[in-house]
Parts: structure tokens; C-alpha cells; sequence
């Protein structure tokens, strides 16, 4: 399929349009959010416990539009804790699935173009990573390296643990689509001429072979997204996660589900509907992307 | 048909040993057994002594047997956090983590599956574009959000329904059951359905793309120019056939529930397995990690190999081949 051919799906689609709008547009306000933010919510200075607790503004008469999504227990802003929150997913988010997608891809080329006990080891451990769902495994990771690690250590690297953990929990599917790939493309004549005039495997796996399977990738990428915000958001929620000294939108939610038998909804309703939509809004472009670039994989 | 239930064994067996390994590694090598055990004022000579007492100073392959023999015998060492026996800790916990799946499971099932058939039935109607519509969020809302949010709308303002633990139970022998007071059904309410609501999303989708496709088909046409009546057509012909991708996806998701009752427990306060393995990573408690491990590992493994079995059962022409390549698509 040609550039056009895509562009033109994308654009007589208005759900994904919206999906793409309300993607870029969250992705935009968490990265402005030291400039657009009207508080900074963790920074202890400017915290005054007399704000605790107000309800929003457009249901309660208490509220006060200094808070428009109102406070939490400390007098931190809501909106503000939202918008550093939803960065932090999303860096985690990111960073985790380019972790995965890395170390998928090389395993799956090394695994699709040397074949034999290499590709049959890594294809083995894929498969008995296979048996087990990614939470289950990330959530391994995290108390192994908890086990390994101090406490106080533990909580100054917290998100490389987790991006490492997510990342390590994802990469099964890149490796089985990349070696797939390969090894269609390594008999095709092209592989072999440059096989002929003497270029390193390694070379010939990057330049030549791996701009074939970029359109699979990057579909699994979109999906492997909105899963690994999810996953993080599980993670930080169950207290596994990131710590409370610096919250994502799972560790808003978890802080927030603390209070909620008093009935003040707001510290976790905002933080969910807002990870709800980011989800929703990467879902649907990862399904539109995946129809829109191969039919096939439907 | 037996060579092929034979390969698969050994696969199961392989699968396993490889889990039991990291099982072991993590319980060997991560943390020191020693330490759990003695305390501050215990002398290095008196360690060394211990370790070589309770076989630590073997070679490592002596242990991994040593570990494997125990674990099949359900002794998985003590607890680092509270030193009791892991297997005890463990047992304890089992029937609250099953009675909890197996209603999730029966809820996503029996709600699911009819949700399906009728969008795949009537696509067009206005109630399929509403139950895919839901679904769609359905599966993009985490779990532990819809647990929030149940807790919210039916414990907090409503009342109705609580919000965490499991109510009365009855004791029957080891098993505790929450099936025979009130109170305990109640509990399972809520629990249930968060933890059932990602599989019932998922399996409605399936049985609905698989509906849309089997209706397409000339037996379908076949089976009405018969005559036969809408129930059988819809029924005996289509649904059967849609089962061997939902039989699939229905037992890998079982699995999965198990894995995820983690979440729904920890938002509930359900005092099952996976709540004690959230306690575990915390506290980076290894042996209960490890035992945690292995036998979710062998409940993959075990149900992997029953989803395999049962397309026997399903599919006729998988029996005519005996065996050996597993028939994808109709």
C-alpha cells in the first residue's frame, strides 16, 4: 500500500481522526505540563494543607477555581497532579516499548537469519515467556529486583525497574514477527547478492532486511502502547510501581482509592477517565493501523 | 492422536523444568536462605555449619533435584516475611482465588457468548452497535479502574453491595466457601465481574467475527433452504462451528483470569492467592515468589494442555488426520 492509499483511510475515518486528535493533544498538554500547569503538585513549598480536599468546581459551590478538578488530602491540585502524571505514563509507556521493540527485533533478526539452535533456544524461551501473561512477568521482574536491591536504592531507580520490567514482558511478539519476516526475505535474491559482495551479516540484517518488516513493527508498537500504559498504571497502582514521591496516573488512582471510602470520588475519577482516553485514543489508532497497513493481519 | 498428545507432554514437561529452574535460581541465588532463618547474633561458623546441614554447599544441579522433589511433595521452605511454611500460606489461600475465578469465568461465559451470537446475528441492529460500543471500553478500561469504579457506584453511594473482603465463609474441611451464606455470595458480586468483564468483551468480539464469517457459508444457506428452524440454523450449525477459536481463547483466557485476580484481590481486599504473591513482591519474599511461580506454571501448562486435548473432542476432521498438524481456519 501506497503513503496516499493510508493517508486516505486515516482520513475518511472520523473515529480514528478523533482518536489521533485526542492522542496528540493529551501527548502535548503532559509534555507542556511544567508551563501549563497552574500548580506544581509535589513540590512540598507550595502545598497548604488548608486546601485539602475541595470538591470541583462545577459540582459543589465549596469548590474554588484556583483547583478547578479540586484537591487531594494534602491540598496538592488535581488538574496539575494530572497533567505531570499522564507525562510520566507516557515516558514509562514509551520508553518500555521501545525496550521491547529493540530487543525484539534483534533477537528475531539473529533468530530468522541464523536459524538453527540459536533461533531454536530464543524461539523456546518465547514460548515458555508465552505461557505466562506480561503482567505476571514484569510484576516477576520487579520483586526479583527488589530482592537484589536495598529499599531506598530501590526507590531512586524505580522507573528504569519498571521500564525494564514492561520492556522485558513485551518483546515476544516483535521477535516472532521480525524472524518471520526474515526468513521469507533471506532467500530473496536481494539478500543474497549482498550476501555475494561480502557484507557482514549484520549489515546486510539492518539496512537490508529490516526496512522489510517496519510496517509490522510499528503496528505491534501502537498496540504494545496503550498496553504498556495500562501495565505501568497496574503496576504503580498494586504499590509495585513507581513511588508516591513522584506519582503517574496508576499511583493518582492508587492514593486516591486510599480515601475513597469517604466519598471524595474526585482524587481517582479524574486520574482514571484521564488513563481511560489516553487508552481508548492509542487503541483505536493501533487498530486503524493495523487494517490500514496490512489487511492480512486482521 | 497418541504421538501427538505424547509431543505435547514433553513440550509440557520441558516448559516446566525451565519454570522449576527459574523458580530455583530465584530461590537459591536471590537473597540468602540463611538469613531468613537465624538471627543477628548467629556466628559465621554457625552459618556455615547450617548451610552445609541443609545441603546449601552442594553442586547445583544435586540442589535443583532437591528443590524439584520438595516442591512436587508441596514443601516450598518458610516464608521470609512471616515464617510459616510457604505450601501452608499457600493452601490457605487457594479456595478464595478459585471461587473467585470460577464466577468471573461462568460470568464472562454465560454473558459473553450470548452477547456474541446476537451482534453476530444482528450486526446491524441498534443494541449490537451499543454492545460493541461498550465493549470497546471495556477493554481499554484497566482492571483495577472498573473496579474503582464499581466500588463507587454500588458500596459507596449506593450501599448495596461491600466494597472489600469475603464476607462469611463456610469451613469444609481445609476448603473455606463463600457459596453458602449471604453474605459471602454478596461479596462475590462485584469481585466477579470486574475480574470477568476483559474475558466477556473479549469473547463476545470472538464469537461475533466468527458468527459474521460461518453465516456467510453454503451450509448455512444449505441448512435453511431445508427449512429448518431459525434456532437450529443459529444453534446446531453456526455456533458449533464457531467453537474451536473460542474453546482456545476461552482456556488461554482462564489463565489469564488467574494471573489478573491478582489485581482484582488487591482492589478488593480478597484475601486469595494473589494477594499474598503482591505481599511477596513487596517484601521481596522469594520462597513464596517461587512457589508462586511454579505452580501458576503448572496450571498454564496443565490448561494449555487440556485446550489442545479438547480440540479433539470439538473437531471430527482433527481425529480422521490422527493427529500431528493442527487444522487452522474452516
Amino acid at each position: 500500500m501506497t503513503d496516499s492509499d493510508v493517508w486516505w483511510s486515516f482520513k475518511s475515518s472520523p473515529m480514528t481522526v478523533t482518536a489521533a486528535a485526542a492522542t496528540f493533544l493529551i501527548i502535548a498538554v503532559a509534555f507542556l505540563s511544567p508551563v501549563l500547569a497552574p500548580h506544581t503538585p509535589f513540590d512540598p513549598a507550595t502545598l497548604s494543607l488548608s486546601d485539602g480536599l475541595k470538591p470541583p468546581v462545577l459540582v459543589s459551590p465549596d469548590g474554588d477555581w484556583t483547583f478547578p478538578l479540586g484537591t487531594d488530602d494534602q491540598g496538592r491540585d488535581i488538574l496539575s497532579s494530572i497533567m505531570y502524571g499522564t507525562r510520566l505514563s507516557l515516558e514509562v509507556g514509551f520508553a518500555s516499548v521501545i525496550v521491547a521493540m529493540v530487543l525484539g527485533i534483534a533477537l528475531g533478526l539473529v533468530s530468522g537469519y541464523f536459524g538453527g539452535s540459536v533461533d531454536a533456544l530464543i524461539m523456546r524461551i518465547a514460548d515458555v515467556q508465552l505461557t505466562f501473561p506480561a503482567i505476571l512477568v514484569a510484576l516477576l521482574i520487579d520483586g526479583v529486583v527488589r530482592g537484589i536491591i536495598s529499599v531506598q536504592r530501590h526507590d531512586e531507580i524505580a522507573i528504569y525497574v519498571i521500564v525494564g520490567a514492561i520492556g522485558l514482558s513485551f518483546w515476544v511478539q516483535y521477535a516472532r514477527t521480525v524472524r518471520g519476516s526474515v526468513m521469507v526475505e533471506k532467500n530473496k535474491e536481494y539478500v543474497q547478492a549482498a550476501r555475494v559482495i561480502g557484507l557482514s551479516p549484520v549489515l546486510i540484517m539492518i539496512r537490508h532486511v529490516l526496512p522489510n518488516v517496519t510496517g509490522p513493527v510499528l503496528v505491534i508498537a501502537t498496540i504494545n502502547l496503550g498496553l504498556a500504559i495500562i501495565t505501568e498504571a497496574t503496576l504503580s497502582f498494586l504499590g509495585v510501581g513507581l513511588p508516591s514521591t513522584e506519582p503517574s496516573l496508576g499511583t493518582l488512582i492508587r492514593l486516591g482509592n486510599e480515601v475513597l471510602q469517604s466519598g471524595d470520588w474526585w482524587i481517582t475519577v479524574f486520574p482514571g477517565i484521564t488513563l481511560a482516553a489516553l487508552v481508548l485514543a492509542v487503541n483505536l489508532l493501533g487498530d486503524w493501523l493495523r487494517d490500514a497497513l496490512n489487511p492480512k493481519l486482521r | 492422536m497418541l504421538a501427538f498428545i505424547l509431543r505435547r507432554l514433553l513440550q509440557s514437561i520441558a516448559v516446566l523444568l525451565t519454570v522449576g529452574l527459574v523458580a530455583f535460581s530465584l530461590f537459591r541465588y536471590v537473597g540468602d536462605p540463611i538469613n531468613a532463618m537465624v538471627g543477628q547474633d548467629t556466628t559465621m561458623e554457625q552459618r556455615d555449619e547450617l548451610r552445609t546441614k541443609l545441603g546449601l554447599n552442594d553442586p547445583a544441579p544435586i540442589q535443583f533435584a532437591r528443590f524439584i522433589y520438595n516442591a512436587s511433595s508441596g514443601n516450598f521452605g518458610l516464608s521470609y516475611r512471616t515464617s510459616e511454611p510457604v505450601g501452608r500460606l499457600i493452601l490457605e489461600r487457594v479456595p478464595a482465588t478459585l471461587e473467585l475465578s470460577f464466577c468471573a469465568a461462568l460470568f464472562a461465559l454465560f454473558v459473553g457468548v450470548p452477547m456474541g451470537v446476537y451482534t453476530g446475528l444482528y450486526p446491524k441492529h441498534w443494541t449490537s452497535r451499543l454492545f460493541q460500543a461498550v465493549s470497546l471500553i471495556g477493554i481499554s478500561l484497566p482492571t483495577f479502574l472498573i473496579g474503582i469504579l464499581l466500588i463507587l457506584v454500588f458500596a459507596v453511594s449506593l450501599h448495596w453491595l461491600p466494597s472489600f473482603g469475603r464476607g462469611e465463609t463456610v469451613q469444609i474441611g481445609w476448603w473455606t466457601t463463600n457459596f453458602l451464606t449471604w453474605s459471602g455470595l454478596k461479596a462475590l458480586i462485584l469481585p466477579s465481574i470486574t475480574l470477568g468483564l476483559f474475558q466477556l468483551t473479549l469473547l463476545m468480539r470472538l464469537v461475533r467475527s466468527e458468527m459474521l464469517e460461518v453465516m456467510r457459508t453454503d451450509y448455512i444457506k444449505f441448512a435453511r433452504a431445508r427449512g429448518l428452524t431459525n434456532r437450529a440454523v443459529n444453534f446446531g450449525h453456526a455456533l458449533k462451528n464457531t467453537l474451536v477459536p473460542v474453546i482456545t481463547v476461552a482456556g488461554l483466557q482462564l489463565g489469564a483470569l488467574i494471573a489478573f485476580a491478582i489485581v482484582t484481590e488487591t482492589v478488593f481486599a480478597w484475601p486469595g492467592v494473589g494477594q499474598l504473591f503482591i505481599q511477596s513482591v513487596q517484601f521481596s519474599d522469594i520462597p513464596v515468589m517461587a512457589a508462586y511461580l511454579l505452580l501458576i506454571g503448572l496450571l498454564f501448562v496443565l490448561i494449555n494442555l487440556t485446550v489442545d486435548l479438547l480440540y479433539f473432542a470439538v473437531d471430527p476432521r482433527l481425529r480422521a488426520q490422527g493427529g500431528g498438524a493442527r487444522v487452522a481456519g474452516h
